[in-house]
């Protein structure tokens, strides 16, 4: 899961506008590199919030499934560790927070997040079932059952 | 990680295959274990005490003990324990250097090295016919300078070689009813006189050469009215015995050849009659006693052989034998006891009226009365005779007297222990302790830095030394309270003397002794015999300030209607509570498993009549009785006809004996054995207070066995009629052993087995679901042991899960035996290499520890096996998930370690009884062993998994922890000194 944190967080303590750099006066000085063009750039206010908005959205959106699908990346390995030997069970936190609008459809991520890391609880439990740690004999739920009391007493022997 | 864990698994898998050697090392010897030496009621005493050298005495007692003990501290010097089958008849000391023995009903004579005990010589002495065994030494006989012991027994007359044990000659008594009485050998003459009685009317003697065998003279002569008991020589040529109606006393004088009889009838000594007489035989010359009931009457007889009664008294009096102080003088001793006191006076043989020595001996009365007495002599500064008495007392116990003193004291009745039960110590209140505190401070600090030095390994030898003997006499063991962990406790022990003692499991101390006077001769019971311990109240919970006490049951008598006598003793103090002496006989004992609110435990007495007795009778017992009273069944197995009986109990008794208490029974069932092919020979259950952890036994693969655990089930051994006699008397077709388990609630029978070719005797221990025990192969020429599990298959279809993760399942509501059990079994059988005394097996708290067989060996060791050898489930190539389990691979014998052996270099002679007591550590199991001998131990079955073993390494774990605290110093101030710069920089 490190990976899957690193991306978030460092997405989160820097950023840079490209596009509001593009407005700011000072930068008309500088001539424009080759090939852009300033015409897509140059529209009115409340198009550009809006196509701002919109790519924000859909980076987040696109950040979403990234995160989402990061645990896949994560699978493997962990079912090679699994099946080496481990039956450590790693706590996922719910990553989708920073995500959050109302605007992006976030239902789908956290199914597949859900699904993916109920597949590596499956492992988990597989793994355990192997290493007969699980109470699913019989014998599991016996092993200390104390003996069933008798009704009837009697004693005796061979007379004094 | 993957590496670690398969080798950690690996490791797991490594230590579960060890064996667990439960060795010791050798300073952890008397650590926990103790062990005390005994020697049994003496019966005969000879002193051996030279001018020079040490004071010795040599005795044999009735535990078939020869010993030579030091006359200063009691001491044992060397000691020969002969066997149950050796018994002694007579000992002496021959040439003042061996000890001569003769056993076996008078048919093995054997002379020892006086000052080791090595065997010198060994004769065999056979007869015609079965006879009293009597052994002579005469002081100055000698056939061509050898010195000769005389001996009678199985009808012969023999002398043998001092030297070399060869017999000289030897002569034939063979008249058909003749019954020798006594061998006298009239000092400084060569003759011997032989003198008995035949067809119970004739008198006859028989006068020797003692040099060479040769009959001189044969006299006879009747009386017609007969004669009892025994006789009494009074002089070298006259004799006193009693007539048939044990009346009149008949002097019997043989001088010159001449018999000649003397009749005095006893009503002319003494006014009043006391009922028939009984002889005292006496060796004092001129004296003797008689006995009538409890008037004992010393009578003198004088040179024309009239008697004279020169004392009659109500106490019971003890003579000794004569010693011969100067020439031609005799002293001998009378001992009597008087309330807190003993009274010892010594005369000479033709002197009664005076006095050699007068003494008064305070005595615990807990020793009963003086039952023996030997005397010796010794010459004080003044020249004049001192005189020393060894006491055996009615406890069995041993003292020795000199000065009005007690010089030391022997408590040899607990050679003899018939039953061991334990009790709990007081638990520790303010005041109770008994602790000792340490001296002052430095004695303190000097233990402490001790151990410090110990424990750092910086001891030199001597501190080891000192800190062993610290150790060892660790006051901490012998306290007088309970401890955490459930060791300290004190073993009620059972003496055959009657006698109750209390032994601490600590040191072995003896805390409390009392003689029991319900097992003690009296009018009313004149053979009074102790049978059994039981637990009466054991307090706990609610009942907690009781004091815990026991019954001890006894009977009047070796008849099976005898009637029996109850007894309940206080634990903690050794004060009898109360006593009953019973209108009904005892020949069964149940103690039932319900307490009453004050943990009285309910005991069924079962009478010869077949009439139960319920014990405590109280109305509040009879209704906790009357509530199970359907459901109670008892069972009686008659060995002697091959028969076992159930019953139950049917209604209050009717009758002459109606109490509220009897209640009559109703035979069931009854298994009667064929009289030829089975007799039964062995039965074991289990023990009552068994605690079994689980019903469940978890085999590879996950699978489940229910194990049949029943408090009813009856473990049954017959042999065949023909074999049921020694080893070897019967080929392997003719002999054979059945052996049954036995539901004794209903008399099914379980489980039957047969051992074609084997022969007793059967030692079996009964335990959880299994039985082991032990017989002889006659095919294979070995003892074998055999092991039988039972499990029960109805209850193997419990295989649902989610019934029993839910607890819908009826494996642990009660059961009735009368529902049809569907068992299965599994035995295997082991050669093993010893032949046994006794098995036993370890019990704990819980039932969870692993289990171990104790095996008393006849080499008088008691040896530790694991049950794990004998698992029926054995192969010769285990799975792997078998060997997980920890199943040993099958081989034919069963291993001896020699490390695990509990009683480690020591032996329990004589050992009859291994008894085991949980301590309140799960892990942990206390042994007692008895026999002639006592040992104790603590024994861990599966090491101590739950504490610290003695040997843990202190030392590392302080280090560790102190390097440690070190480490984390210097890393902090390390830390503490780069920040700061790093700060400046």
């Amino acid at each position: 899961m490190e990976k899957g944190k690193g991306v978030l967080g460092a997405g989160r303590r820097w950023a840079v506008d490209f596009s509001d750099n593009s407005t700011a006066p000072s930068s008309r000085d500088i001539p424009d590199p080759p090939g852009f063009t300033r015409a897509s750039v140059d529209q009115d206010d409340s198009a550009v919030s809006r196509q701002k908005k919109d790519a924000e959205a859909n980076w987040k959106a696109q950040k979403a499934w990234e995160v989402a699908q990061a645990p896949f990346k994560n699978l493997l390995m962990m079912g090679f560790m699994m099946w080496m030997a481990g039956s450590t069970v790693h706590l996922f936190s719910i990553v989708f927070e920073p995500y959050k609008d109302n605007k992006v459809e976030l239902l789908g991520p956290k199914l597949l997040f859900i699904a993916l890391n109920l597949g590596g609880l499956a492992l988990g439990v597989w793994k355990l079932n192997t290493l007969g740690l699980l109470p699913t004999h019989a014998s599991d739920w016996v092993s200390s059952l104390s003996p069933a009391q008798e009704v009837e007493y009697s004693g005796g022997g061979i007379p004094l | 990680m993957a590496i670690g864990s398969f080798l950690i698994l690996f490791i797991l898998f490594f230590f579960s295959s060890l064996n667990p050697i439960l060795s010791l090392y050798e300073d952890q010897v008397g650590l926990v274990d103790w062990h005390q030496q005994y020697l049994g009621k003496v019966k005969q005493a000879v002193f051996h005490t030279h001018k020079t050298g040490r004071k010795r005495v040599v005795v044999s007692t009735e535990e078939n003990v020869v010993a030579l003990l030091d006359l200063r501290q009691g001491e044992i010097f060397w000691r020969h324990v002969l066997g149950s089958n050796d018994v002694i008849d007579g000992i002496d000391i021959a040439l003042g250097k061996y000890v001569i023995t003769l056993s076996s009903g008078g048919s093995i004579l054997r002379a020892w090295n006086l000052p080791d005990g090595q065997m010198v010589w060994e004769s065999s002495l056979r007869g015609p016919k079965h006879s009293k065994s009597l052994l002579l030494v005469p002081t100055n006989l000698k056939i061509e300078k050898d010195n000769i012991v005389i001996i009678f027994s199985n009808g012969r007359l023999n002398a043998v070689s001092c030297i070399d044990g060869e017999v000289l000659w030897e002569k034939d008594f063979e008249g058909e009813s003749l019954e020798v009485q006594q061998v006298i050998q009239p000092p400084g003459s060569n003759l011997i006189y032989v003198v008995g009685f035949a067809s119970s009317s004739l008198f006859e003697m028989y006068q020797i050469n003692a040099l060479n065998g040769e009959l001189l003279k044969h006299e006879s002569a009747a009386f017609s009215g007969g004669f009892l008991g025994e006789v009494s020589p009074v002089f070298s040529e006259t004799v006193v015995a009693l007539d048939s109606t044990g009346l009149i006393l008949l002097t019997v004088s043989f001088q010159n050849g001449m018999i000649s009889f003397q009749q005095t009838p006893i009503s002319n000594l003494v006014k009043d009659s006391f009922g028939p007489a009984k002889i005292i035989p006496s060796s004092v010359t001129g004296i003797f006693a008689i006995k009538m009931n409890a008037v004992t009457i010393v009578i003198r007889v004088t040179d024309e052989n009239k008697l004279e009664v020169v004392e009659k008294t109500n106490h019971e009096t003890s003579i000794s034998d004569a010693l011969p102080i100067s020439e031609g003088q005799q002293a001998f001793a009378l001992v009597q006891r008087a309330g807190p006191e003993i009274h010892l006076r010594v005369k000479l043989a033709h002197n009664w009226d005076d006095n050699l020595l007068k003494e008064s001996v305070k005595m615990d009365q807990h020793r009963g009365l003086v039952h023996k007495i030997y005397i010796n002599n010794y010459i004080r500064a003044d020249k004049s005779y001192g005189f020393r008495a060894l006491i055996v007392m009615e406890d069995h116990s041993l003292l020795l007297l000199q000065q009005g003193e007690i010089v030391w004291s022997r408590e040899d009745g607990l050679a003899s222990i018939i039953d061991v039960t334990t009790s709990e110590l007081p638990v520790e209140r303010d005041g109770v302790s008994v602790a000792k505190v340490e001296h002052n401070l430095f004695e303190w600090l000097k233990g402490h830095m001790l151990k410090l030095k110990g424990t750092l390994m910086l001891a030199s030898p001597q501190d080891i030394a000192a800190i062993q003997s610290m150790r060892l006499k660790n006051s901490e063991k012998s306290k007088m309270t309970r401890d955490h962990n459930g060791f300290r406790k004190l073993l009620i022990v059972l003496t055959r003397a009657g006698k109750l003692f209390a032994l601490h499991t600590g040191d072995g101390h003896i805390v409390w002794s009392y003689l029991l006077q319900s097992l003690q001769k009296s009018k009313v019971c004149q053979h009074p015999i102790g049978l059994n311990l039981y637990k009466w109240q054991v307090p706990h919970h609610h009942a907690m300030d009781e004091n815990p006490s026991v019954l001890v049951i006894g009977k009047c008598g070796p008849s099976s209607d005898a009637p029996g006598a109850l007894s309940f003793v206080d634990t903690y103090t050794g004060k009898e509570l109360s006593s009953l002496s019973l209108v009904h006989s005892v020949a069964l004992v149940i103690p039932l498993p319900y307490t009453d609110s004050t943990e009285q435990r309910l005991h069924l007495l079962i009478d010869a009549d077949k009439h139960a007795h319920l014990y405590p009778k109280t109305p509040e017992a009879i209704s906790i009785f009357e509530r199970e009273f359907s459901n109670i069944y008892w069972y009686s197995v008659e060995d002697d006809n091959g028969i076992i009986k159930g019953h139950a109990l049917r209604g209050k008794c009717t009758g002459e004996v109606a109490d509220e208490v009897c209640f009559d029974t109703r035979e069931l069932w009854s298994i009667v054995f064929p009289s030829e092919s089975e007799k039964i020979i062995a039965t074991v259950t289990r023990k009552l207070n068994e605690v079994v952890h689980t019903q469940a036994k978890v085999i590879a693969d996950q699978e489940v066995m229910y194990k049949y655990i029943s408090r009813n089930l009856l473990f049954v051994a017959t042999v065949a009629l023909k074999g049921s006699g020694e080893i070897g008397s019967v080929t392997p077709e003719e002999s054979w052993l059945v052996a049954y388990l036995i539901d004794t609630v209903t008399g099914r029978i379980l489980h039957r087995v047969t051992h074609h070719g084997s022969q007793g005797p059967v030692h079996a221990v009964f335990s959880e679901n299994w039985v082991v025990y032990h017989y002889f192969n006659l095919k294979a020429h070995r003892y074998e042991m055999s092991v039988i599990e039972i499990y029960d298959q109805s209850r193997a279809d419990n295989k649902d899960v989610w019934k029993l993760v839910l607890g819908k399942h009826n494996l642990t509501s009660p059961i009735s035996l009368y529902s049809r059990p569907d068992v299965i079994t599994k035995s295997q059988s082991y050669f093993f290499t010893h032949s046994v005394k006794t098995i036993a097996v370890t019990s704990t708290t819980k039932g969870i520890t692993s289990k171990q067989l104790l095996i008393g060996t006849i080499g008088d060791q008691v040896l530790a096996l694991e049950k794990r050898f004998l698992d029926p489930r054995r192969t010769v190539n285990p799975t792997q998930a078998e060997k997980e389990e920890g199943i040993i691979p099958l081989t034919d014998s069963l291993p001896i370690i020699p490390q695990s052996y509990v009683t480690h270099a020591l032996r329990v002679e004589g050992l009859r009884g291994i008894i085991t007591v949980p301590a309140k550590l799960e892990s942990t199991t206390l042994v007692f062993a008895h026999g002639v001998d006592l040992f104790f131990t603590q024994l861990a079955p599966s090491r101590t998994y739950d504490s610290l073993t003695d040997d843990f390494n202190y030392a590392l774990l302080l280090i560790t922890i102190v390097a440690l605290m070190a480490a984390i110093f210097l890393t902090w101030t390390l830390s503490e000194r780069k920040e700061l710069q790093e700060n400046w920089r």
